[in-house]
């Protein structure tokens, strides 16, 4: 529930709700990103970034390199597979 | 150093240990107890194990798991509510995986759910908004827990059930919030800490400041961590160089992820829909003033608390408090190691939990179990 796991964002799917696709793990899901979305960051811009996901919810932005390492550290704790399968197995449903 | 070819750097690891050593003994001066450093987060727990740190560490310091699970400090009274409302007939009850599997008094959700009441697990509140707006006519309710981490995605989803004015979605409420939590810890007078590691992804959402009256009011230092093995060891490193300098600060080791002013946008929605709640119960601590939140007036109408006018279970006789011999309070509040409670790796396994620190991975007693430490020499 409180680790999180990195995504790339594939797409801006909702420009007034902030809702936008995001490759988490291979699978892609709607993402609320208002977290993320600021004067520097506006939403169009935000196609191809790497986002810290809790939740549904982009919390953070990350590198990539950063996002690498987080998703190996997650693998070898064996913490995100549940998460993964959950996401398939709801879909996306913002 | 048996686990150390495990990390991506064992360089720069070893290296880090090695300062530690040198450090430890003076940053723990003349005190006859080692150095007792609080990880806050279970994430760190799990980390710490996974990994062997603990065991790296010289005799100088000793890890005091912290209370760093929302799950594991959830009352049972709390699962017994969230029973109680699933068990009504128009509901759906939606929660995280990690909720489902914690006992109640009278039984778990997972349980709940196989006597027949529709409890569903999702992935993330506004799976369970979805699920509302596609059953007009089942009330849909949202189990809302976690430190500040998940605050603002349930903070945000209630927001939106409200712009669209959907009538049959509430949350039940039971976040916490973790600088209160950390207070209680700090005058707790079984527990003399050193210094704490403070939780990465929280620290993300309310940033370094919430933290300050730990180094001010209590004068133990503080770094903020992320949960790779190396920034552990790196934020160990800089705790025991704050002892060894004689300074007590709040450090950020995370600072590639924590702003130092945390998420602007996720603090005003939780400052939008959440305030505090005047008594809140911990496992293992007791009634903590003001550690949780509740759903502001405002929104009372995505309040299941109001909606099904809780507490409805006490009426059956359930109680906050754990039996006697389960010692899950006293191993929440570090006062106790796992394999001292006589429940531990007998009657109570990530199998069949008996209390909730058993349930989640990042719970203390399900990390010793896993990684094997079933008893002290192990
Ligand atoms: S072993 Fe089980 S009963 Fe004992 S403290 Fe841990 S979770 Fe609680």
């Amino acid at each position: 529930m409180c680790l999180g796991i990195p995504g790339q964002i594939t797409e801006l799917v909702d420009h007034e709700f902030l809702v936008a696709k995001v490759d988490i793990g291979g699978v892609k899901r709607d993402v609320i990103i208002t977290c993320v979305v600021d004067d520097e960051h506006p939403a169009e811009s935000c196609v191809g970034d790497w986002v810290l996901v809790h939740a549904g919810f982009a919390m953070s932005r990350l590198d990539e390199e950063e996002a690498a390492r987080t998703l190996a550290l997650l693998a070898e704790l064996g913490d995100m597979q549940d998460e993964i399968d959950l996401m398939r197995q709801v879909g996306s449903s913002v | 150093m048996k686990y150390m070819d495990e990390f991506r750097d064992p360089a720069t690891a070893k290296k880090l240990v090695e300062e530690i050593k040198r450090l430890a003994p003076i940053a723990r001066g003349q005190r006859e107890m080692p150095l007792q450093i609080m990880e806050f987060c279970g994430g760190h727990t799990h980390t710490l194990f996974k990994y062997g740190i603990a065991s790296m560490l010289p005799a100088d310091i000793e890890m005091v798991h912290g209370p760093g699970c929302p799950v594991c400090v959830l009352p049972m009274a709390r699962v017994d509510d969230c029973v109680a409302i699933a068990e009504q007939p128009s509901v759906i009850f939606t929660t995280f995986g990690d909720a489902m599997r914690v006992p109640g008094t009278r039984k778990s959700l997972l349980q709940a759910k196989a006597d027949g009441c529709d409890v569903r697990m999702v992935y993330s509140p506004m799976d369970a908004l979805a699920i509302a707006r596609k059953n007009p006519e089942r009330e849909v309710v949202f189990f809302a827990l976690g430190f500040e981490t998940t605050m603002p995605s349930t903070a945000l989803t209630l927001l939106q059930a409200y712009r669209e004015g959907l009538k049959n979605f509430s949350l039940f409420c039971n976040h916490i919030t973790t600088p209160a939590t950390m207070r209680a810890i700090l005058t707790d007078p079984d527990l003399r800490l050193d210094g704490f590691l403070a939780p990465g992804h929280v620290s993300m959402v309310i940033g370094a400041h919430p933290y300050d009256f730990v180094t001010r009011d209590y004068r133990k230092p503080l770094v903020i961590t992320g949960f790779e093995p190396l920034d552990i060891l790196q934020a160990l490193w800089m705790l025991v160089k704050q002892f060894a300098e004689g300074r007590c600060e709040v450090e950020n080791q995370y600072a590639r992820i924590v702003p130092e002013a945390g998420n602007v946008a996720g603090l005003k929605a939780i400052a939008e829909v959440y305030e505090t709640r005047e008594h809140s119960e911990f496992r293992g601590l007791g009634n903590i003033g003001d550690a949780g939140v509740q759903i502001r007036d405002d929104y009372a109408a995505y309040d299941a608390e109001k909606k099904f006018g809780l507490p409805i279970d006490f009426a059956q006789g359930a109680v906050g408090y754990d039996p006697e011999h389960l010692k899950c309070a006293d191993v929440l509040r570090g006062v106790m190691k796992p394999w001292e409670c006589p429940a531990f790796a007998k009657t109570c396994n990530p199998q069949n939990p008996l209390g909730a620190l058993m349930v989640s991975p990042e719970g203390s007693c399900a990390a010793y179990y896993a990684y094997g430490k079933l008893a002290k020499r192990s």
